[in-house]
């Protein structure tokens, strides 16, 4: 298997970072070689928010280089552009639109529902796993709520 | 050892490691990137405290490893210069515990006021440095560090990166070691430093730090990247190597993790077997410059990578000596003063009144963005208050009178005091007035705890330090407001303050939202905890 490389980003206060976190749990839990990058300290302020996930074997750089970028995972449609730059043609970019925010039960969990549609495409993780990731990040009171959020975005991946 | 895999960041794998080495004590000042540090290691159930600053923090760090206890102290590049004036001399006094001092740079200052390269503190200070790439050399060189300073007797330096700090890698972490107390016992001639005793310890210092470049040529740390055999090396330091082992494949890679002082025959010989020799350092040439002083024969850097941080393609380009200029992304949404934060009002007034106003490093510095532009000056923390003494003191009368000082409430325990004592001793001609934006927390770094919210590191309850009263008793004539239930008529308000010219402090009293959702959830899960 190829190293993928996912980018994730938004606006802060969306779980740009939670989205990470669980993406790179997920692939550690499975056993493969990870890293996450991102950036701290403004990001509560409301500006863009942007952060790496990379695994698979022997990772080196956390930082995604330019024009490598498997995944683009976008919790605002307006960060498309900033991001722009870690794409190529093969890009996939997961646009915030392929989930229909009122079927969650919170609008809040638009991160989760985003990462149960990536998940479709990451086939070398299980779902076990990936619930297990969701568990580990989220307090009890919020894990029913973020589950069936997860599922919504499974569902809303039928490639 | 019993070891379990965890995924990192750096910061908490610091922390991971101070439990391990089972220190007595972890001790700082909030800053980016440093900040999770003693946060993780408080709740791994490590001792942590936050100090009123770096120079505090660092005296406390200090005293227990002195005392014999074993401490690290924690802080942002920034915060270095703070916490120099006891650096300078511990290198002197040395410890008899450990004392390790965690340095955060930040390289293209993601959230920093300067990118300053603080492993010229090392140089400069005579202190051992060690620079980890990833997480678990973070873990590794935190036990090292705890290990060398109580061996060689001296204060040691992990240099960390904001990429090292807030990047997540996989770590082998141990158990944990609960404290063990120290016996103290009196040392005069090494702890006081009075000329005659300080003589002998500064020769001292500069046979200690021989005898460490021995140890890091025979046993230090130092990790090898890329192809065995290959032609081509590479000298590469902390994170830059990673990018390094991505960028040049066909490369050998050494990164020798104690950087200060450099092991200098064991890099000779790497360079003597390998071509070419690129170094690959962020920041500033200090390794490329004493290697290249030493006389080997390695190659340095283009001026242009000596700004912002390196990454793969950077390091590319480096390699290749290609300075064109790297594409820039669109830009993305500038962070913002958060909607409902109660500093809008007070920026909009002083928008309104044309003030001149002295800022400070917070949230609040998001002032001088649009669409209240009210912010003209923001230097270090606590300048906000000295600086605009400085201004009014030169300019004409009319300037003069309408210079304000903006400065929040974890900023003033920080390095407001001193300022205020100056206004009312150096009292500027037609007086001086200083808001004080206090929202009860550090919000600026994740809501952490000072002096003034009466809460300690871990939250629980303390005395609280109240800055009415201290600026009262300094001298100073204070008003404590409301800014919301002020708003239309705060302008006036504080028109009204600078034509008193006296010497006034304004204390905007209004909770950050996001520290009040905190503080709400945190009673919330100790009143559930009691029902349990």
């Amino acid at each position: 298997m190829k190293n993928i490389n996912i980018v994730f980003a938004g606006l802060g206060g969306q779980g740009v970072l939670r989205a990470s976190d669980i993406t790179a749990e997920a692939a550690f839990l499975t056993g493969f070689d990870v890293k996450k990058a991102e950036v701290h300290g403004m990001s509560q302020r409301g500006g863009s928010v942007s952060s790496d996930v990379r695994f698979g074997e022997g990772i080196k750089s956390p930082m995604i280089p330019a024009g490598t970028a498997d995944y683009l995972v976008l919790l605002d449609a307006s960060q498309k552009e900033p991001n722009a730059l870690y794409c190529s043609e093969s890009t996939v970019i997961i646009d915030p639109g392929v989930i229909k925010i009122e079927t969650l039960p919170n609008p809040k969990g638009l991160n989760v529902a985003l990462l149960g549609y990536l998940s479709k495409m990451l086939s070398m993780i299980s779902e076990e796993n990936w619930q297990k990731a969701l568990e580990n990040n989220f307090p009890e009171k919020l894990r029913e709520s973020n589950t069936i959020a997860f599922n919504i975005g499974r569902e809303a991946n039928n490639n | 050892m019993d070891c379990t895999r965890k995924l990192l960041n750096g910061d908490e794998a610091i922390a991971y490691a101070a439990r391990n080495a089972g220190l007595n004590l972890g001790i700082g000042y909030p800053g980016t990137p440093s900040t999770e540090i003693l946060e993780t290691f408080s709740s791994l159930g490590g001792y942590a405290q936050w100090a009123p600053n770096e120079k505090v923090a660092a005296e406390v760090a200090i005293g227990a490893a002195l005392a014999g206890g074993k401490a690290i102290v924690t802080m942002k590049h920034v915060g270095m210069n703070v916490a120099a004036d006891p650096f300078f001399t511990a290198a002197y006094t040395g410890v008899k515990g450990s004392l390790v001092i965690c340095a955060a740079d930040d390289p293209g200052m993601a959230s920093s006021q300067n990118e300053q390269d603080s492993r010229r503190y090392a140089v400069a200070a005579g202190l051992p440095m060690l620079e980890p790439a990833d997480s678990q050399q973070c873990y590794d060189y935190l036990l090292l560090a705890v290990e060398l300073s109580n061996k060689f007797g001296t204060p040691v330096i992990l240099r960390l990166t904001t990429r090292v700090c807030h990047s997540k890698t996989i770590v082998k972490v141990g158990p944990f070691n609960e404290p063990k107390t120290p016996s103290y016992t009196k040392d005069a001639k090494s702890h006081v430093m009075v000329p005659a005793f300080a003589r002998l310890a500064h020769v001292r210092l500069r046979k200690r730090l021989k005898d460490l470049e021995e140890w890091n040529c025979q046993n230090g740390p130092c990790t090898f990247l890329g192809p065995e055999g290959a032609k081509s090396g590479v000298i590469a330091t902390g994170i830059s190597a990673m990018h390094a082992a991505e960028a040049l494949p066909e490369a050998r890679i050494m990164q020798p993790g104690m950087t200060y002082p450099l092991p200098l025959a064991k890099i000779k010989e790497f360079v003597n077997a390998h071509e070419g020799n690129l170094v690959v350092e962020e920041g500033d040439p200090i390794v490329v410059e004493t290697l290249l002083a030493n006389g080997l024969k390695v190659r340095g850097k283009k001026e242009a990578f000596r700004f912002g941080e390196l990454n793969v393609a950077r390091v590319k380009k480096l390699a290749a000596d290609d300075i064109t200029p790297d594409p820039a992304p669109a830009p993305g949404k500038p962070p913002q003063l958060c909607p409902g934060c109660p500093h809008r009002l007070t920026f909009q007034a002083l928008h309104d009144l044309g003030c001149t106003v002295c800022g400070d490093i917070g949230c609040y510095t998001l002032g001088v963005l649009p669409p209240y532009e009210a912010m003209d000056t923001c230097v270090c923390m606590g300048a906000s208050i000295s600086a605009a003494l400085g201004m009014r003191e030169v300019l004409p009368a009319e300037q003069a009178k309408r210079i304000v000082s903006v400065i929040g409430d974890s900023t003033f325990m920080h390095s407001g005091l001193t300022g205020l004592v100056d206004m009312v001793y150096n009292r500027p001609p037609h007086g001086h007035v200083v808001i004080l934006l206090d929202n009860s927390t550090t919000a600026m770094t994740g809501l952490q705890e000072h002096p003034g919210t009466g809460r300690r590191l871990d939250h629980t309850e303390t005395v609280r330090v109240d800055p009415a009263a201290v600026a009262r008793a300094i001298g100073v004539r204070v008003e404590e407001v409301d800014p919301l239930a002020m708003k239309d008529t705060l302008k006036d308000f504080i028109q009204e303050q600078l034509d008193k010219e006296d010497v006034c402090m304004i204390i905007m009293k209004r909770s950050c939202l996001l520290a009040l959702k905190h503080l709400k959830d945190r009673e919330k899960a100790q009143a559930e905890e009691k029902k349990n």
